[in-house]
């Protein structure tokens, strides 16, 4: 479908009007205890169709892709506008979408063609006896998660965008039991832009083995002890303390209310930009769509705006906010490129896309050395936070006691819980490129209607001094 | 007109299987109107129409499926399934063998269409928005048909259909304390709907006293329906599953293997006699009216979908596949509402909870956050609002040993979630009284 063309033969009464087709495949193999779970693909497809008129948008969105079908929808989008017009928000122009010209392609080694259903079920049964290494492993389970998303967009005012985005998420997991602890372990269950090159078999055997061999040490290791100690978090923990402590709170939709009767506002207010000590010296956090291989990486959001590294933290101070144009005009904090919206039956809102922190200069062992007594943990398993994103606890599935500058055992349900500010300007120590991991979760949530879109997490291990600690029930 | 296209489109596919090949088709779809508000104007709104088609092929002991978005055109729509099935056919035989799938059979069929009396779209936003005047009112209408069915090549046809509305809502004061409400229903009544909302506002005057910071600790503590039935949605997540039993992820463990149980005061059931959401399930099983889940505390039955009664040799209940709860009803007790203050007498009154997880899953250990309109009470009045707390308590507590009583009177907390499309039903439950309950920071 040429949009531009469709664009030029619509009749309508409108200031502005935008089309953004989006298609994706996503397909999912499971095999679970060595019997196929799932193989199964979805494909989602149909067309958004975005009116201005007196100051205010309305959409619709359809999955009649014939020219009368757009019109009707077309129409509709514009009845929607014309009768909120007089109620709006806010009175917007067609500033919020810029004619933007571009395309994005993922980055791939290994096409989504290269591997056949059947070659892919073979190596997650082989995942599942690479697994399955002791009595005491209950239950195993081997994930491959494969997504091609088309977006092509087009606007009156001369946006013509194509974007191709490939995902690759895998996940590996084991569950053991010792008399009565039972103990899950994962690989996380994260993903990238890529291609088929996550299921080198070698690569699979290795992030197997982990799994198994941590969710044996787990079922015969000590509880997490409760005090207040030094914490450490590895960067797939860091991931959901990004997503969460620093990512939602920043979103300039929340801060102007649009959420606050589902995922929250926020304890940021617009007058804290270039002010707030958000936290210590060394938190440098950047959005940064243009990282190859982080799953939210994109050349425009969903409002035509051309994407750009920008820094949102800059030596602990709160610069700038994750709002797009609309919540420029709004707000007047300065802009980035996150307008996104999960498929082609939602509005674009202001998401978190890829929001990073930067490397410092600690060595994985310069930060155990400097640990008197403290816990470090692994990938997330528990998380919860208010909904002004104070107040948060979470939790990890693998820990390990460092004493006296050394990691000297594994410890097995490891939580913690603090409040944001104090939490992030008690960063005592940001690790470097060596300890610096991608991370992505298919799974953020937000919006109403409700939208879970893909969001990319990048940190290298952090070091947080004097945090609750605890253990399990 | 959805249920036409649907089992003609059915009887059309399923004509051209082979006879060792299995199907089942579903429907799941909707024609909504989203109205978006922030502080009593619109924010965002529009129109979807949207239906997807999903495919479950068994074929030589394996299984594959596939679904897509229609466009409900009979013509393309057909051959968009007869391309895919090919494809499906091509791959399945990659596949490895799959000794739990289920194969097709007829159980009978159900048919159930509720017909609403909705506002027209053309009125919505002038019929919505006067009665919000003079409040920061923020919340999310939705409104229109939806429809889910499945056929399969046994025979068996289901549908399901139902007209709703919902306006999920929040009023907010200038100390930034807040009321949350939900109206739905089915057949729109103005002048009930404008009394609806001015009740909002005048229980939002409740929250213009300045509130109170409570120190972490174990209080008596009343918590309300809505907040309760976010305590049993946990049980759809690693709780009332078999499957999760069996694997090692689910809260109920301690049930099943180390005798624990819960209080005599609880007691939760599947009960699809409300009419809100279909018995019928993804691969077109119908489950009983009524299924007692825990009884006086005891774990009576448990959520068993077919796919886990293959595997461990049990009866199925014809849960959902992933064996989470569809309808549930929590039984009411004997306190009466007007008396939760008084029998509360000193302690804290919860009306809603927000962000649960399992901070420990097979300990049973929950935590959250108080939220909306919460209160400090002292010798059976509300003193103030409380400033939001965060909670990390058992089911075995709280649900158990802490559970001192159970209100007389069942809610039912709609299910507005629109994630992937508008959801049906909801959970019916009281409010309950606790001895002890653990805010933690």
């Amino acid at each position: 479908m040429n949009l531009v063309d469709t664009i030029n033969k619509l009749d309508l009464d409108a200031d502005w009007l935008g089309l953004r087709e989006y298609r994706e495949n996503t397909t999912y193999h499971v095999i679970r205890d060595k019997n196929p779970l799932t193989n199964e693909t979805s494909i989602d497809h149909g067309l958004m169709v975005e009116v201005l008129k007196d100051g205010q948008f309305g959409y619709c969105g359809t999955s009649d892709l014939s020219f009368n079908g757009i019109q009707k929808a077309a129409t509709n989008a514009l009845d929607s506008a014309v009768k909120a017009s007089k109620h709006s928000v806010f009175s917007f122009n067609d500033s919020v979408r810029p004619g933007s010209k571009g395309q994005y392609i993922t980055p791939l080694e290994l096409p989504f063609d290269t591997l056949s259903a059947g070659e892919i079920n073979d190596i997650l049964m082989k995942a599942n006896e690479w697994l399955l290494i002791d009595d005491r492993i209950m239950s195993v389970s081997a994930m491959a998660m494969l997504v091609e998303t088309t977006i092509n967009y087009a606007c009156s005012n001369g946006s013509d965008i194509q974007q191709k985005i490939n995902i690759v998420g895998s996940d590996y997991s084991a569950t053991a039991k010792n008399g009565n602890i039972i103990q899950t372990r994962t690989d996380g269950r994260s993903g990238n832009q890529m291609g088929l090159e996550r299921f080198n078999q070698d690569l699979v055997r290795e992030k197997c083995n982990k799994v198994s061999t941590q969710v044996l040490e787990l079922i015969e290791a000590d509880q997490c002890p409760t005090g207040t100690m030094s914490l450490v978090l590895a960067p797939d923990q860091m991931m959901l303390q990004i997503h969460e402590s620093i990512g939602h709170p920043l979103e300039i939709d929340r801060i102007l209310g649009d959420e606050r009767n589902y995922a929250g506002w926020s304890f940021v207010g617009l007058e804290d930009f270039g002010k707030l000590k958000y936290g210590s010296d060394i938190m440098n956090i950047t959005f940064d769509p243009t990282i190859e291989n982080e799953m939210a990486s994109y050349g425009f959001d969903d409002g035509g705006f051309k994407a750009s590294k920008q820094h949102i933290i800059k030596d602990g101070i709160l610069m700038r906010g994750l709002g797009a144009l609309e919540s420029q005009e709004r707000s007047d904090i300065p802009a980035v490129a996150n307008f996104r919206s999960c498929s082609w039956n939602r509005a674009p809102i202001d998401r978190m896309a890829n929001l990073n922190l930067e490397p410092g200069n600690s060595s994985f062992d310069d930060i155990i050395s400097s640990v008197e007594y403290g816990v470090y943990m692994e990938t997330n398993r528990s998380w919860s936070i208010d909904d002004y994103r104070n107040k948060f606890q979470f939790g990890s599935e693998y820990g390990k006691l460092i004493e006296n500058g050394k990691i000297t055992k594994t410890l097995r349900d490891p939580n913690y819980r603090a409040i944001t500010v104090p939490f992030w300007n008690s960063l005592a120590k940001v690790g470097n490129k060596e300890t610096f991991e991608v991370h992505g979760t298919p799974n953020c949530g937000k919006g109403e209607p409700n939208q879970v879109i893909r969001v990319g997490h990048a940190s290298p291990v952090c070091l947080f001094d004097d945090i609750q600690v605890f253990g399990g029930a | 007109m959805m249920k036409e296209y649907f089992f003609n489109m059915a009887d059309k596919v399923i004509n051209t299987l082979s006879n060792d090949e299995h199907l089942t088709l579903s429907i799941n779809g909707e024609d909504s109107e989203f109205i978006r508000i922030n502080n009593a104007k619109v924010r965002q709104l529009g129109t979807v129409t949207d239906a997807t088609i999903g495919m479950e092929l068994i074929k030589n002991s394996r299984k594959i499926e596939m679904s897509f978005t229609i466009q409900r055109d009979v013509d393309k729509d057909f051959k968009l399934i007869i391309d895919y099935l090919d494809i499906m056919r091509k791959n399945i035989q990659s596949l490895p063998e799959d000794p739990l799938c289920i194969i097709p059979e007829d159980h009978g069929s159900l048919d159930e269409e509720y017909t609403g009396d909705l506002l027209n779209t053309k009125d919505s936003v002038e019929s919505l928005l006067p009665v919000m005047s003079g409040v920061d009112l923020i919340g999310i209408w939705a409104s229109g048909d939806v429809f889910v069915g499945n056929a399969n090549s046994a025979g068996q046809k289901n549908w399901f259909s139902t007209q709703t509305f919902s306006l999920d809502y929040s009023l907010i004061n200038p100390l930034r304390k807040m009321v949350k409400e939900t109206y739905a229903g089915t057949h729109w009544d103005q002048s009930d709907y404008e009394n609806f909302v001015n009740l909002s506002k005048e229980k939002l005057l409740m929250l213009n006293e300045k509130s109170r910071k409570i120190e972490p600790g174990s209080y008596r503590t009343y918590i309300a329906s809505a907040g309760v039935s976010d305590l049993i949605d946990m049980f759809s997540w690693g709780g009332v599953s078999e499957n999760a039993i069996r694997k090692g992820r689910s809260s109920f463990i301690k049930m099943r293997e180390s005798g624990e149980s819960l209080s005599p005061c609880f007691s939760l059931k599947e009960d699809f006699s409300s009419g809100t959401v279909p018995r019928f399930n993804s691969n077109g099983e119908i489950a009983d009216n009524e299924l007692p889940l825990i009884i006086n505390g005891a774990l009576k039955n448990t959520l068993i979908s077919t796919r886990t009664a293959n595997e461990y040799k049990l009866s199925s209940n014809f849960a959902s596949q992933g064996e989470y709860l569809r309808s549930p009803v929590m039984q009411e007790g004997n306190i009466s509402e007007q008396d939760v203050l008084s029998e509360l007498d000193t302690g804290v009154y919860l009306s809603n909870l927000h962000y649960l997880n399992w901070s420990d899953q097979l300990g049973g250990r929950v935590t959250g956050m108080t939220r909306y309109a919460c209160f400090w009470v002292e010798n059976g009045e509300i003193i103030s609002p409380i400033d939001d707390m965060r909670f990390d308590d058992t089911i075995y507590n709280f649900f158990g040993n802490n559970l001192e009583s159970v209100t007389d009177k069942l809610r039912l907390n709609p299910s507005v979630g629109t994630y992937g499309g508008r959801n049906l039903g909801g959970v019916h439950c009281p409010g309950i009284i606790l001895k002890s309950f653990a805010l933690t920071l």
